[in-house]
């Protein structure tokens, strides 16, 4: 019983610790993003490693995602009629849900856990000590750009998404099941809102993008520096975020569409 | 050895305690590297040599005690201080650190073209020349997975001194080298010290290659140094400690085995018997 108290109390202490230290972290991350300002290069080149080289899987996600809200909206339309509404549902559940949260999840998957396993690998090999020791500060010099750059990348991704995600409903209802083309764009002109909808999508791939990218630069510069520590970082940075993201989808649609 | 005025001494470690996990790691380490010199750190694995130049490049803080270089306790300096001090102290990692994602040539330039706003051109030339140094200016275009083990710690070599610094610290620089790239690299760094007017500290269990090029050695066990002077002085020694360890003789006041039970008491006193 005592024991069991005892490494629940452990536990309990271990995860309010690293909390600590994901946040001290943090706030010396933001502190030395200014130090960015005068050498772009350095952010431009992981905006090309975390987003245009994810761009394949999003597009094809983004694709296929929108075909099969075509296909189900569809079905269930057409039951009442309604089916010139196909383009409203499409676009709002991608625009509103599914384009933040699942771009969100597959950045985790595609380049939040190579972030974290370059950094970890980065730290094992003493790359980052050797930083330290050569007068730059790692966290400024490594972290800061990746940090960044996946902030800055998940909400263009999140559009793209959303945006390929339209067109593949388009193809298979309009294309494919014959809704009529211009009901399909007219009706989701009318009841797709800029601010109540496409805004608001946006500021969650905001969040979304901030909680991804500071999940995976921190456990890659938490990890343990040995191959089981960097696994189970890398693990860890999918993992996290995706609960991360759900648990804050479901916060930030509260906030946002509960009357 | 007649003891340094203060400003001929670069380095001053006086009486440091430092312990890990609980574990005394140093108890009460006393040592003074001067300039220009090489000076060899030596002793057991385990012996907390890397955790000595730990401390000197300020990643630890002592327990007690204190680490002066340059004139400086490097435990008391603020981050910009310590950065400060880092830029004049080169430091050879055990695995050369090298950064896997820059060729051989942007690693060399890395601490220039952090440090210093030179022209592109220049530092070219700077990087062209630290090459030369450690012989690897044709492989300015390789990248580090490309490189063999004791190319790497020459490219790292080469990185070190880029910013032409005060002091060299070099961690067990010949661990795992062949017996040629271990003899280039003992001569690399008596030449550079000699030649770019450095002080160096190395740090290895290597005790041939050590003590050929080092001017003073300190052997270090037990938290202590338990003792100091020239390659010749070290070789008169009467400590049997000292005998055993630069002849390496497998058993003596070091065990060769680790405290246990009586072997027949042992093997007749067994879960099976």
């Amino acid at each position: 019983m005592n024991d069991g108290l005892a490494a629940l109390g452990r536990w309990g202490l271990g995860v309010f610790q690293r909390l600590g230290r994901g946040h001290l972290f943090l706030a010396h991350v933001l502190a030395g993003l200014p130090t960015l300002l005068p050498r772009p290069g350095l952010v431009i080149a992981q905006l090309h490693a975390v987003g245009v080289l994810s761009l394949v899987i999003i597009v094809v996600s983004g694709l296929f995602v929108g075909m099969v809200l075509g296909l189900q909206g569809y079905n269930t339309l057409v039951d009442f009629g309604a089916e010139e509404s196909l383009g409203v549902v499409v676009a709002l559940s991608l625009v509103r849900e599914l384009g933040p949260v699942v771009s969100a999840l597959l950045f985790a998957g595609r380049a939040g856990s190579a972030l974290t396993a370059e950094i970890g690998l980065m730290k094992a090999t003493e790359q980052l000590a050797g930083m330290e020791m050569m007068a730059v500060d790692p966290l400024q010099r490594v972290i800061g750009p990746r940090f960044l750059a996946g902030f800055l990348a998940m909400p263009l991704l999140a559009a793209i998404f959303s945006a390929v995600g339209v067109f593949g409903g388009y193809f298979v209802g309009v294309g494919l099941l014959g809704v009529d083309d211009g009901a399909f764009w007219s009706q989701m002109q009318a009841k797709v809102d800029l601010h109540e909808d496409v805004y608001n999508g946006v500021i969650k791939s905001v969040v979304f993008g901030f909680v991804a990218a500071w999940i995976a630069v921190f456990e890659g510069y938490d990890a343990p520096p040995t191959a089981e520590g960097v696994s189970r970082a890398t693990t860890r940075t999918v993992v996290h975020t995706a609960l991360a993201v759900l648990g804050l989808d479901f916060v930030l649609t509260a906030l946002m569409f509960g009357e | 050895m007649t003891p340094g005025t203060s400003d001929d001494v670069l380095i001053r470690v006086e009486g440091v305690h430092f312990a890990r996990a609980g574990r005394p790691v140093f108890d009460g380490l006393d040592l003074t590297v001067r300039r220009g010199r090489v000076v060899a750190i030596m002793g057991p694995s385990g012996t907390g040599k890397t955790t000595l130049l730990r401390l000197i490049g300020g990643q630890l803080r002592p327990d007690r005690g204190r680490v002066m270089v340059d004139g400086q306790e490097v435990a008391r300096l603020g981050r910009g201080d310590l950065f400060r001090l880092r830029e004049r102290m080169g430091v050879l990692f055990q695995s050369g650190a090298l950064l896997t994602d820059l060729s051989v040539y942007d690693n060399v330039a890395f601490p220039l073209r952090e440090h210093t706003d030179l022209p592109e051109a220049l530092i070219r030339d700077l990087v062209l020349m630290k090459l030369e140094s450690v012989g690897l200016r044709g492989a300015r275009d390789l990248m580090p997975a490309e490189l063999s083990g004791g190319m790497a710690r020459r490219v790292a070599l080469a990185r070190a001194i880029a910013l032409d610094p005060l002091l060299v610290l070099y961690d067990e620089p010949f661990t795992g080298q062949d017996p040629i790239s271990m003899g280039v690299l003992v001569r690399l760094i008596r030449r550079l010290n000699d030649a770019m007017g450095l002080t160096s500290v190395v740090v290895s269990h290597d005790v041939e290659e050590t003590a050929a090029i080092a001017d003073d050695i300190y052997v270090i066990s037990g938290g202590k140094v338990v003792e100091q002077g020239s390659r010749d002085e070290l070789a008169a020694s009467t400590s049997p400690w000292v005998r055993q360890f630069m002849r390496g003789e497998p058993d003596g006041p070091v065990p060769f085995h680790y405290p246990a039970p009586d072997l027949a008491d042992d093997l007749l006193g067994g879960e099976g018997a």
